[in-house]
């Protein structure tokens, strides 16, 4: 098990290492110059040399890459062009309300999911079954840049039940992580109502029911655990998907998360913080997934990690 | 109970079963009402074109501690009839729509399902045929069979698991405590039916629906879990449905037998009436159509010169482990075994369940890696390259032993039969389906259905489906790899006397794969016997059967259910506990075994 984990783990520094050069390399392609945003249109030709040379920019790209890297090892991951503070210090500051964002988003996902996919399952090819699939369909549809407003105007313009933005109290965060968590819910519901339908007809669903066990007992018991078993490593791969949610999210309600970091950051070209901001959820996408395969085996005993 | 005596020195002192119950039971007899009896049963499911009977005018009595084979082939009703029972029908597709399954005085076709389910699993319990697939593989064994107790009686946690505990000592499992706190996975087959057993006896129920419970099992296993089920029925005095597609499990388990052919009883007896005197014809040719040992069918051999020559053929798989995913273990699934196949011989290899003889047919047509030498008609598998891997494929063709599996269902089985001429590129379209025309009239299927898809065909005739794609690019061995074990009896006759006709006619070879000593005795010339990877005895049909010298082989032809009521079976000693790992660390392995002639080419572990 341990073994298992130090191998992902040593795994993990490979990806980043990937991830860090191509995101390295498209910033370097990039057309947008860092310099002129820092200096501002009216600045000299010499003072956007000198601030070129101050930053580092003039070196050979395999030279910037160095640098880079040999901070990273250090932990600095350098620092913002415009915002004068050391880029670990401002995603530090900004990581916790991302993660809260997305620790809501997952149960509410899982909620959402999990109990209209049993639903559907339970009243397959009725009427309950068509509806529930059909507004899974839409939620899946349903872009966030306007799930987000939509929900704003309902629930706390109309019906006043929740702040329309800010951050501090778990009433700030239901809305954008039932935004963020819309077309998790969606994919859930219809994976669980596959799923559920595939393991309502197994043999061990039917000895369960030849014993003479409660209707209510053989579902929680006896199917659920089972049908719930393929969507456990998608848990892995939505962290990733929140992360892309998250730039989106945090935008329309203002939450001071590192998605709007990102946002900011690439508004203004400001590369220290964009390869910050990417490495980091690169590496939250690579926990993610190995969380996902550590939680498997606590519910299918036939999953070992070797 | 006229077979109760026949076990003898089989029967171990039974362990108790006894719950903490009011009244005592009486010893079994046949005296008194029926506890189960059914009157005029019919079941129908709903078709587009309305209401369509898969069980019609049944009806049987069963008296406590009594036992009802209900012998027929695949779709004559038996599942059914026993869903029905049960309350486990798929409703509302299929339902019980005339006449009564009367028990303690109630009908149960017409009881609600809340009343229907405090029957189940109390009153009356079932096992089902597939022990790999019937315990939920997520809980453990003690909870499944601790929640099956307390669905029906009040106790606790900790009484039940006592119970549970005891449950599994009366099946007479190794290690009953440990086995609690497994999961299902972690046991063999034999095991978990085991465990289905303990899980529906604790509770002493008047009936017991048996549903196949031994056709997924070794031959050793079935005999023993057969034991088991007369030894805690004399214990209990429950009634059982046996429900069995196998005229010999019949003949040693029953003391009425009931005959279903597409949802109609064809007879109905005594055991011994019904083997000695079947009045119908039905019944006769499903008794003529059951291989029996020792009756001396099949041909002889005409010694040939050798179309597949295997050298100590090794097929070991790699266990990866510690840090660096290094190999630190292997299953040693074959291990230096020497045959050869002559040119229209039929060569069988038999062994129970894991003993390597499936990875020697997949070792042959280079689906894994092996070490030592085979030889198929001249060319050495393994070091081929892709011109001689395709003409090595034309020369060797498989069938394996689920055909439904094996035909992709979106083709027509036109397209399935016409795929090995597409692929090696063999004649025009037009000629393909002149070719796959004569193929399907040659293994006995109507060419006018070259167009319907494999769910349209039935287990037998899915089964000469894959026959004829083996044989349209006229191979010179075929592998058959279990290939009549899903077959009724009698579908499994003709399926057999097809491959023996081929054999006949086109003189092609059988590399043929059982764990059925009786089917192998009727269709094979010469006979290895497998055990853990290796070969422990091989001779030909006469002297495997009539001198077996190895103790395994004389174990598994006992263990062979006998087609007469009342056969007497030579007392075998009790396998203890689970056939040995093949899995060892690496560089050891287990002893190899070393063969010596017995004479006349009859080899036997020395």
């Amino acid at each position: 098990m341990w073994s298992y984990v130090a191998r992902r783990l040593i795994q993990s520094v490979l990806i980043l290492l990937g991830v860090s050069l191509v995101t390295f390399v498209l910033l370097y392609v990039l057309p947008a110059d860092p310099v002129r945003q820092i200096a501002g249109r009216s600045a000299t030709p010499q003072v956007v040399e000198s601030i070129r040379r101050e930053l580092g920019l003039d070196q050979p790209f395999l030279v910037q890459y160095w640098t880079y890297l040999t901070g990273l090892v250090q932990g600095d991951m350098g620092r913002s062009y415009l915002q004068r503070a050391d880029v670990a210090t401002l995603i530090a500051a900004r990581l916790p309300a991302t993660l809260q964002l997305m620790g809501l988003a997952i149960v509410f996902e899982l909620v959402i999911g999990l109990t209209l996919g049993i639903a559907a399952a339970l009243y397959r090819g009725r009427a309950v079954d068509s509806v529930l699939m059909m507004t899974s369909f839409a939620a899946v549809s349903a872009p966030q840049f306007v799930v987000g407003p939509l929900l704003l105007y309902l629930f706390a313009v109309k019906l006043g039940w929740f702040p329309i933005s800010g951050y501090g109290t778990l009433s700030h965060a239901v809305l954008p992580a039932l935004t963020l968590a819309i077309t998790g819910s969606g994919w859930y519901a219809r994976m669980m109502q596959s799923s559920m339908i595939d393991v309502l007809h197994t043999d061990y669903v039917r000895t369960a029911r030849a014993k003479g066990l409660t209707r209510r007992r053989v579902l929680l018991n006896h199917a659920v655990p089972n049908a719930i078993l393929p969507i456990i490593a998608m848990i892995g791969i939505d962290v990733g998907i929140f992360m892309g949610g998250a730039v989106i999210v945090e935008s329309v309600f203002g939450w001071p998360g590192i998605g709007q970091l990102a946002w900011q950051a690439i508004q203004r070209v400001d590369i220290p913080i964009i390869m910050g901001v990417t490495l980091v959820s690169a590496f939250a996408i690579v926990l993610g997934n190995l969380l996902a395969d550590m939680i498997a085996p606590l519910i299918d005993p036939r999953i070992k990690l070797r | 109970m006229i077979q109760a005596d026949d076990v003898g020195g089989a029967v171990a002192a039974p362990s108790s079963l006894a719950l903490d119950r009011a009244d005592p039971h009486p010893p079994p007899s046949a005296d008194g009402p029926p506890v189960l009896s059914v009157r005029n049963l019919q079941v129908s499911v709903n078709t587009p074109g309305g209401l369509h009977p898969l069980v019609d005018g049944l009806s049987f009595d069963l008296h406590r501690g009594r036992t009802l084979c209900i012998a027929g082939e695949s779709g004559s009703g038996k599942s059914i009839t026993s869903l029905a029972i049960m309350g486990l029908l798929p409703k509302p597709a299929v339902r019980v729509t005339g006449g009564q399954i009367l028990f303690g005085g109630r009908d149960l076709s017409a009881l609600a399902e809340g009343q229907m389910r405090r029957i189940r699993g109390n009153r009356i319990a079932m096992i089902f045929q597939e022990p790999m697939t019937s315990l939920n593989p997520v809980m453990t064994i003690g909870t499944q069979l601790a929640e099956a107790l307390r669905a029906h009686a009040p106790l606790t946690a900790a009484a039940a698991r006592a119970q549970a505990l005891a449950a599994l000592q009366a099946v007479r499992i190794s290690q009953p405590e440990r086995r609690l706190r497994q999961y299902p996975h972690e046991l063999s087959g034999g095991m978990r039916q085991r465990v289905m057993i303990a899980m529906a006896l604790p509770l002493r129920p008047d009936v017991l629906i048996a549903d196949e419970p031994t056709t997924a099992l070794d031959v050793t296993v079935q005999r023993e879990v057969l034991d088991l089920l007369r030894d805690l029925q004399r214990e209990t005095g429950t009634a059982i449905v046996l429900i069995t597609h196998d005229m010999g499990v019949v003949a040693e388990m029953a003391d009425q037998v009931l005959i279903l052919q597409n949802g109609r009883m064809v007879e109905e007896g005594l055991a011994a009436e019904i083997f000695e005197h079947p009045r119908e014809d039905y019944t006769r040719a499903l008794l003529a159509a059951v291989p029996r040992m020792g009756d001396g069918s099949g041909q002889t051999a005409v010694p040939q010169a050798p179309l597949v020559q295997v050298k100590d053929l090794s097929v070991r798989f790699d266990i990866h482990g510690g840090l660096l995913q290094r190999v630190v273990q292997q299953v040693h699934a074959v291990e230096h075994v020497s045959f050869d196949i002559a040119e229209g011989e039929t060569f069988a290899l038999v062994g129970e369940s894991g003993c390597g003889k499936s990875t020697i047919a997949r070792a042959m047509v280079g689906l894994v890696p092996h070490a030592g030498t085979i030889s198929i008609a001249g060319r050495r598998v393994g070091s081929l390259d892709g011109a001689g891997r395709m003409a090595l494929h034309r020369d060797v063709q498989m069938i394996f032993q689920d055909p439904m599996a094996a035909l992709n269902p979106r083709m027509t089985v036109g397209q399935l039969v016409a795929e090995p001429l597409v692929i090696h590129g063999v004649g025009t379209p037009g000629e393909r389906r002149d070719r796959v025309a004569a193929l399907f009239e040659r293994v006995g299927l109507d060419r006018s259905h070259l167009d319907r898809h494999p769910h349209e065909f039935s287990g037998g005739q899915r089964q000469r489906i894959c026959i004829a794609r083996a044989l349209a690019l006229s191979p010179r061995l075929i592998i058959a790899d279990e290939s009549v074990s899903a077959l009724d009896v009698s579908v499994q006759a003709r399926v057999l006397n097809l491959l023996a006709e081929l054999k006949q006619d086109m003189g092609v070879s059988y590399l043929f794969i059982s764990h059925d000593m009786a089917v192998v005795e009727n269709i094979s010339d010469r006979i290895a016997v497998m055990y853990l990877g290796q070969i422990v005895e091989m001779g030909t049909r006469a002297q495997i059967f009539g001198d077996p010298q190895h103790p395994y082989t004389q174990r598994l032809m006992a263990a062979v259910p006998v087609p007469e009521p009342g056969h007497v079976r030579p007392a075998m000693p009790r396998l203890s506990g689970e056939i040995p790992s093949p899995v060892h660390p690496l560089g050891a392995g287990p002893a190899q075994v070393r063969l010596r002639d017995v004479g006349g080419g009859h080899l036997v572990e020395a």
